[in-house]
């Protein structure tokens, strides 16, 4: 058993002079390194720059639907936008910037010095980069036979059999399968690495119920991208057999099945989405309790409710096929497994209220776009009860309200969790604090762009507008609800740039942040910021969940209360 | 506010009396839809307005004053309670589990509903970018406007909706009738709606099918006994051959019109595009998205790209005496 | 530093993450086969063309034990030993691959049964496919193996990547008892 009753976290005090580099040394540090750090803020950096590009591929949705019949991008042009938008946030943004923060910081949670294949871990993200370039390309080099179509315009869903030669002719459709493929790929490979890293390179002293409950959500998520990104995988396969080998998989003309790609789609895209949402949960695991400046209330809880949303996400899948005419005892079926989901993750939600329940709140901006995210993500858990009850669904279902009810949890719940994060750990990961004020401000104008765009969204919804289409009727009476549901796209803009301002003027201009600027307790904050190549100079050993808290409060350690 | 925007939402008239809101049921499935999602949205509302509060409370109670004397004390670490956690899993599971109940009454009744024997059947199959009926005992083919019998309560004649598809995925929403259902190739999908008053009723494809999935338009006529009586036996009749318009006749049957498009009486027999037998009875063209005036069928023949750019109908590269003439002669298929 | 702070092996839980998502693939692909048994509109049935490949599951089979006895024999550095059994695994998986191309042809050309004949010849030859694709890899990584094992006797660390590679060839195998069962045994 242990020998050493001591917490041996040594506060790394070096100042490492770095000699001046050419500008080419630099690239080719960046360009051939396996330092997950490095490989993180590429992830991140990475992300960033699709963000934007998704963005601007939204606000071209958005002034198009500003009024009805309106001809700012023809019907092409604008299928092709929803496509590039929902493909682009999904796998080259929302993928990224995550794997990107757990890259950077599961190595240092649990106190090693890298990940555990740091090779397959830079391969992994040169993979996944490639496939976003991919996709891109195809606005340049995406005309087949007839020169038909350029970017693809089958939805992110590409459903079968509008994605078939004989309705997707031309070389649209390939684009959106193989950069999609190479992600997965490159997904895979970190999933692997995350695993390995969480299972095998923890400090000593650090059991599984001692590991910060952010790496243990990336554990979860890792885990579940194994049996998620496979069944698109593997039906992505059939759709280019289908395509070019004239396999007939989903050819309903030789008794194949539109609904069989359906199936295969959502098995993979529903815990998809669990899987970008988990990672926004391990950061508020990390954030809330310490600006609460309390523990998180109930750390196996959490952890057994993680691991619940984890399994029973692959179960729900069909209820994004209600409409599909699956019959009664499925639908029924699927409404149960949906709304079972909703147990665990209000208990995540009580969690948080728990742990800010009695503490001292501080109202950092990180803080603030947490709080956000609480309330935000309790909203988009309701709207998605009400999905999940199919008769209700039948009228929801493939409409506006859907599309807010998804942007409220990938934008209100995930994109204001990252925000946090960025608020959080910037200073870790560049040595200066992000500025306070600039990020307030970007808080305030994000946060009234997001509702004005994302609440007012629902009505459209549930005064019957459908999605993807490219205009509307005059006489629907959406007009007015699409003008104030564009409008937010102004303020969500505005924000965003003060952020990325805030991001680059900090980098050279922003306070000295420390070690430890926020008073933490996990291992990441014991290291210089940002830290050295090696992480630490000698690896920590632990003996509760919060060894700073431990080396701070030596009279009143966790390990007492564990 | 978020709460008292809801509210004033539910209440406002587009929603109450909106012609494609879902809030707005005239038919007996969007009428139970309807009851269950009242009560779905009231348990919701109540969580949010019980978790929501204590959230904001919590924020304001205990929000960090740097006045008070023990500023710089850390709270007392509270690292969990058992019963706390059960107490706030039980809660929810029994809620879970009343909806859940609430829920499948309502898939059973909808899904289930036997179907008297007095219900009109109708074939329904989606083309890119159009809506093909078709009923089988009556005898009768039309394209993109449906009309069917209003729905005594008393006496029941729902319209039964047999659905598939020709080419990719389509969905049949009207939401004021029913909830959607899905329109797929090498599928056939069942629905019905009983409308209890005399109107026209609106929706839209809902699943996307291509480039003009936005105009393809649902336009259902809820006629009363004597009109759809009368609407039936008219549909009934062959092609109207009126003799002032033999030249346009003879355009349409010497062109590749005939290849795509049905006109009973004459050697169109063409089913990948709408039956015109019957086209200038109907209010719009182009399904739905354009009215059906003498202008806009020129229009649409010279160029249905005009209207709808990815529709399936190529331009016909008529001269202008000839697009004179079958427009003519389109214009007297009532 | 604690001596008893015992974590798994990277290495083994690396490949079981691998196998783990391959074997996701690999479900969706059966099931894909399983739904469509019957419903081809015309052309060949499995009844009609499918014959039990016997010899050839024995073959990959015991190539499975070979590759554990390789395993053994290189964990008790004995490289002429090692070197036998990786080639005896290198053997048979190849009369497997040999047995499934004579089978192709004379499915392909004297059966008509392609894949795009019908459903069956979808499923049929995208999951024996790329059951195949699998194998070939996996012969590929062993002959690296067998090459490195002949020229200098097995250290520890690769008598460990020798286990982590055994261990995706086992699944190799354990999915075509799967493969074996579906389509040669229910499917027909």
């Amino acid at each position: 058993m242990a020998t050493n009753t001591q917490v041996t976290v040594v506060l790394d005090e070096t100042t490492t002079v770095a000699p001046r580099l050419t500008a080419l040394q630099i690239l080719h540090d960046w360009v051939t390194t396996v330092d997950h750090k490095k490989i993180g803020l590429m992830y991140i950096g990475y992300a960033l720059l699709f963000l934007v590009v998704g963005g601007i591929e939204a606000i071209l949705m958005r002034i198009q639907l500003m009024i009805p019949n309106n001809t700012f991008v023809s019907p092409q042009v604008f299928n092709r936008l929803f496509t590039m938008h929902g493909t682009t946030m999904v796998f080259f943004v929302g993928m990224p910037i995550l794997f990107g923060f757990g890259n950077y910081l599961i190595p240092l949670m649990v106190g090693a010095r890298d990940m555990a294949f740091p090779r397959l871990n830079a391969f992994s993200f040169w993979v996944a980069a490639f496939g976003g370039f991919l996709l891109y390309f195809s606005y340049v080099g995406g005309s087949g036979l007839y020169g038909a179509g350029t970017a693809p315009d089958v939805g992110w869903w590409a459903y079968a059999p509008l994605t078939a030669q004989a309705f997707s002719p031309g070389h649209s459709t390939d684009y959106w399968t193989l950069s999609i493929l190479l992600g997965g790929i490159g997904s895979v490979g970190t999933a692997a690495n995350i695993v390995a890293t969480a299972i095998c390179m923890r400090c000593p002293g650090m059991k599984l119920s001692r590991m910060p409950l952010l790496v243990w959500l990336y554990l979860v998520m890792s885990l579940m991208v194994f049996v998620t990104i496979s069944p698109l995988t593997a039906a992505q396969i059939m759709l280019m057999l289908d395509r070019y080998v004239g396999s007939h998989f989903f050819d309903t003309q030789a008794g194949g099945s539109a609904v069989l790609w359906m199936h295969f789609f959502w098995i993979f895209g529903h815990p998809e989405v669990y899987i970008l949402v988990l990672p926004a949960f391990a950061f508020a695991n990390e954030i809330i309790p310490v600006f609460s400046r309390k523990a998180i209330f109930g750390y196996p809880a959490m952890v057994a409710a993680s691991i619940g949303i984890g399994f029973v996400s692959l179960s729900v899948w069909a209820h994004h096929m209600f409409t599909v005419g699956m019959g009664p005892g499925a639908n029924t079926f699927f409404v149960l497994s949906t709304m079972a989901i909703s147990v665990p993750t209000g208990i995540k939600i009580f969690n948080w209220l728990a742990t800010i329940w009695g503490g001292k709140v501080h109202f950092t901006a990180s803080m603030m776009f947490a709080v956000a995210f609480l309330f935000q993500f309790l909203v988009a858990g309701l709207t998605g009860i009400m999905l999940g009850s199919a008769p209700f669904d039948w009228q929801l279902s493939g409409s506006y309200f859907v599309v807010a009810h998804f942007h409220y949890v990938l934008v209100g719940a995930i994109l204001f969790m990252i925000f946090s994060a960025f608020y959080y750990w910037y200073p870790k990961m560049t040595g200066r604090l992000l500025n306070e004020r600039l990020g307030k401000w970007h808080f305030w104008l994000f946060l009234i762009g997001f509702h004005l765009t994302f609440d007012f969204m629902h009505i459209p919804g549930i005064l019957g507008m459908p999605r993807r289409i490219y205009t509307y009727e005059a006489d629907r009476g959406w007009m007015l609800w699409n003008m104030i549901t564009s409008s937010g796209a102004f303020f969500q803009t505005m924000g965003i740039l003060i952020f990325v301002y805030n991001l680059i003027w900090s980098y050279f201009k922003g306070p000295i942040a420390g070690a430890d600027p926020w008073d933490a307790w996990t291992l990441e904050w014991s290291t210089p910021s940002p830290p050295p190549v090696y992480n630490f100079a000698v690896i920590p050993s632990v003996e509760s969940r919060r060894p700073l808290w431990d080396l701070k409060h030596p009279e009143d350690p966790d390990s007492t209360y564990e | 506010m978020f709460t008292i925007a809801t509210i004033a939402i539910f209440m406002s008239p587009d929603v109450v009396h909106g012609r494609t809101s879902i809030f707005s049921p005239q038919a007996t499935p969007a009428h139970l839809i309807y009851g269950l999602s009242s009560l779905v949205l009231s348990f919701t509302l109540g969580i949010f307005l019980v978790v929501g509060g204590l959230l904001l409370y919590s924020l304001i109670r205990f929000r960090h004053r740097p006045s008070e004397a023990d500023a710089t004390r850390e709270p007392a670490q509270i690292y969990g309670s058992t019963q706390i956690e059960l107490s706030w899993t039980v809660v929810p599971v029994l809620i879970v589990f009343m909806l859940f109940l609430a829920t499948a009454r309502i898939i059973y009744s909808t899904e289930r509903a036997t179907k008297p024997s007095s219900a009109l059947d109708v074939v329904v199959i989606g083309h890119q970018f159009w809506w093909e009926y078709r009923y089988p005992k009556l005898g009768i083919v039309t394209a993109n406007e449906l009309h069917i019998p209003v729905s005594d309560p008393k006496r029941p004649m729902p319209t039964y909706l047999t659905m598939s598809s020709a080419d990719t995925n389509h969905n049949f929403w009207i939401p004021q009738l029913a909830g959607k259902m899905d329109v797929i190739p090498n599928k056939v999908n069942t629905m019905w709606i009983d409308p209890a008053t005399p109107g026209l009723y609106l929706g839209q494809c809902a699943q996307y099918c291509g480039t003009q999935h936005a105009k393809m338009l649902l336009r259902v006529y809820a006629d009363t006994p004597d009109e759809f009586a009368t609407w039936v036996s008219h549909q009934q009749q062959p092609g109207v051959q009126s003799s002032a318009v033999t030249e346009g006749r003879s355009v349409f049957e010497h062109n590749a019109c005939i290849s795509c498009h049905t006109i009973t009486g004459t050697v169109a027999t063409g089913r990948f595009g709408p039956d015109l037998t019957h086209l200038a009875s109907r209010e719009t063209i182009a399904s739905g998205a354009v009215p059906n005036t003498e202008a806009n069928i020129r229009k649409f023949v010279d160029d249905p790209a005009h209207f709808k750019p990815g529709a399936l109908m190529p331009p016909m590269h008529l001269n202008n005496h000839d697009l004179d003439a079958v427009t003519a002669y389109l214009m007297t298929l009532k | 530093m604690d001596s008893t702070w015992k974590l798994p092996s990277r290495g083994v839980v690396g490949m079981t993450c691998l196998i783990l998502a391959e074997s996701a693939i690999f479900l969706i692909f059966v099931v894909a086969y399983v739904f469509y048994i019957g419903k081809s509109l015309s052309g060949p049935t499995p009844r009609e063309v499918l014959t039990l490949p016997i010899f050839a599951t024995i073959c990959l089979l015991s190539s499975s034990v070979t590759a554990h006895f390789a395993v053994s024999a290189a964990r008790a550095a004995k490289q002429s030993s090692c070197s036998l059994w990786l080639a005896a695994t290198l053997v048979l998986g190849g009369i497997f691959l040999g047995a499934t191309a004579l089978e192709w042809h004379h499915l392909i050309y004297i059966d008509g049964l392609s894949i795009r004949t019908n459903l069956f010849g979808t499923t049929f030859y995208s999951l024996v496919g790329l059951h195949a694709t699998h194998v070939i890899v996996g012969l590929f990584m062993l002959a690296i193996a067998l090459a490195f094992s002949l020229r200098r006797p097995a250290a520890e660390k690769d008598a460990e990547r020798l286990h982590v590679l055994s261990l995706y060839w086992h699944f190799v195998d354990a999915v075509w008892v799967v493969v074996f069962l579906v389509v040669y045994v229910l499917g027909r």
